[in-house]
């Protein structure tokens, strides 16, 4: 084998661990606040991945937008809300097995769809510049569900306006 | 190769005849041109990113300096001149004093937060270093995505003001991480968005690009002197970015007066040594971005003749636009928290939409005149 398929393979198996450490930890913490955290570094694992497979500008937005701006008001909230910050919260309650064997399910058969379906793919070169492309494509082809995704956050935004003038 | 060219471009020169000896010696091992290619890339990676390691501390140790030299100037004293010839030590007894002075970890903070948040304060910012452009083929990565790359690490400074806020229990540091995060929120929509001016200028979103864009008019074809949109998107980004990175006028995050030190009251040493590294550098990178995409970066008369003269004119901008910053600084006192918010979303948002599309239009009518002038001559 080549040796930066090997390097590539290795940086991926690490990457991939660090990443699924930090989504446990999200899921177990028993600090809200390090919950909070720990999502951070799955979003930076996946901005990892993202890099790996050569989409450079998904894996900067991903940064900018999940960590940047999501994971901010996931943390402003949790410092918001004064109870969380003093007591470790416990992790199970007692609907862990019903919540367990429906999310179980769902990984299941998400799992399954993935094996079968036929994945397209396509053996051209990755262009060197997408942002261009991916500008345009939106401006043109995709004009009408960029559009009404604008339509749908402007929407989002007025109503959170009026909640919080009430 | 020839002495001239060296000294004309010495920075470049010397990476090239690095790697090139290094190609040689590993080859004549009788290793295999693959092996060969990776071994290279990664000690020449090696060498650039600890070039910048030690780059970035020294800049920010300077620039402490100037810091307390000009404000001291505007405020009619002396400022620090014990160590060595006009203080020029300072930095470095400074740092020194950093570096032994008892690590003191409070009894009730949030110990993971507490100990990870300096660290995460100061990644983003190195990491902002890689994709400058410091001079003529002078910079790390040239990424595509340059510009945007530096909006997303600039982002990231909110997640280590929350962890050094929240971890250290305490009322004043959480306050100051509240109002940290409120305005870093905030004044990131502006400054997105007066970056933007220069990428529809340039028509790209590479940092390399863009400065390439300005070499017209003698290397003195810079986005500021595009009147009006230039100029309206200079300044957007200053007072955007300054707040950003909680400088005076709007420090409030750390305002001594109400905060005791803000976020960081609890921290001493070295790691307070790291948020203050960070600021710094904060500092140097919003000032490099705007000398960068608004003055041509190394752009300026005979750069193309005398590559290394790119080096003086990307520091000499930059430490221009960190010197108006100190004036701020010397000059202008802290605003209220609803001023804050009143002037980012009222005044700079609105504005700043008004100038992009202004400049769309602007752009999309040259654009017509210059396909009409084409059809006209063919």
């Amino acid at each position: 084998m080549d040796v930066s398929t090997i390097i590539a393979q290795l940086l991926f198996f690490l990457v991939a661990a660090l990443t699924l450490t930090a989504a446990f930890l999200t899921v177990l913490a028993r600090n809200v606040f390090h919950a909070a955290l720990a999502l951070v570094g799955t979003f930076f694992g996946v901005a990892a991945i993202y890099l790996m497979l050569e989409a450079e500008f998904l894996a900067i937005v991903q940064i900018l937008i999940y960590i940047g701006a999501i994971a901010v008001l996931i943390l402003f909230a949790v410092m918001l809300t004064r109870g969380l910050m003093q007591h470790d919260q416990i992790s199970f309650n007692h609907q862990w097995a019903w919540v367990a064997l429906v999310v179980g399910t769902l990984f299941l058969g998400m799992f399954i769809l993935i094996l079968q379906v036929p994945w397209l793919q396509s053996g051209a070169a990755v262009t060197a510049d997408t942002v261009p492309s991916l500008g345009q494509q939106l401006m043109t082809t995709y004009l009408l569900p960029f559009e009404v995704v604008s339509v749908l956050l402007l929407a989002t935004l007025v109503g959170a306006f009026i909640i919080a003038r009430e | 190769m020839d002495i001239l060219s060296f000294i004309l471009n010495p920075f470049v020169s010397l990476y090239n005849l690095i790697r090139d000896a290094l190609t040689a010696l590993l080859l004549s091992f009788g290793i295999a041109s693959d092996v060969v290619a990776i071994i290279v890339f990664l000690v020449m990676g090696l060498i650039v990113v600890t070039a910048i390691l030690i780059l970035a501390p020294v800049l920010m140790m300077y620039t402490t300096l100037l810091e307390r030299k000009v404000v001291a100037r505007m405020q009619d004293r002396i400022g620090p001149n014990r160590v060595g010839k006009f203080g020029l030590l300072q930095p470095i007894a400074d740092m020194i004093k950093f570096l032994t002075k008892e690590d003191i970890v409070p009894e009730g903070v949030d110990r993971v937060s507490h100990l990870l948040a300096p660290i995460v304060s100061v990644i983003p910012v190195v990491l902002s270093f890689a994709v400058l452009s410091f001079g003529v083929g002078m910079g790390a990565v040239d990424l595509n995505l340059g510009l945007l790359f530096l909006m997303a690490m600039g982002s990231m400074a909110t997640i280590a003001v929350f962890m050094a806020g929240f971890g250290s229990h305490n009322k004043f540091a959480l306050i100051g991480g509240m109002r940290a995060a409120a305005q870093i929120i905030s004044y990131e929509i502006p400054q997105i968005f007066a970056v933007a001016i220069p990428v529809m200028l340039a028509g790209s979103i590479s940092l390399n690009r863009v400065i390439e864009q300005q070499s017209g008019l003698f290397g003195l074809g810079w986005f500021f002197f595009y009147v009006p949109v230039g100029p309206i998107a200079f300044f957007v980004y200053l007072l955007a970015a300054t707040a950003e990175i909680n400088r005076v006028p709007f420090d409030l995050p750390e305002a001594e007066s109400e905060l005791v030190a803000g976020y960081h009251t609890e921290y001493s040493g070295m790691k307070f040594g790291l948020f203050y590294l960070a600021e710094f550098l904060n500092m140097f990178i919003i000032s490099a971005i705007a000398a960068s995409i608004f003055f041509g970066g190394w752009q300026g008369p005979f750069v193309q003749q005398v590559p290394a003269l790119g080096i003086v004119y990307f520091f000499g901008k930059t430490f221009l636009l960190i010197i108006i910053q100190l004036w701020f600084r010397g000059s202008l006192p802290r605003i209220r928290v609803d001023q804050l918010m009143n002037f980012g979303w009222k005044r700079l948002v609105p504005v700043m939409i008004g100038t992009i599309l202004f400049t769309a239009v602007l752009l999309w009518f040259y654009r017509g005149v210059l396909d009409y002038l084409k059809g006209l001559g063919g």
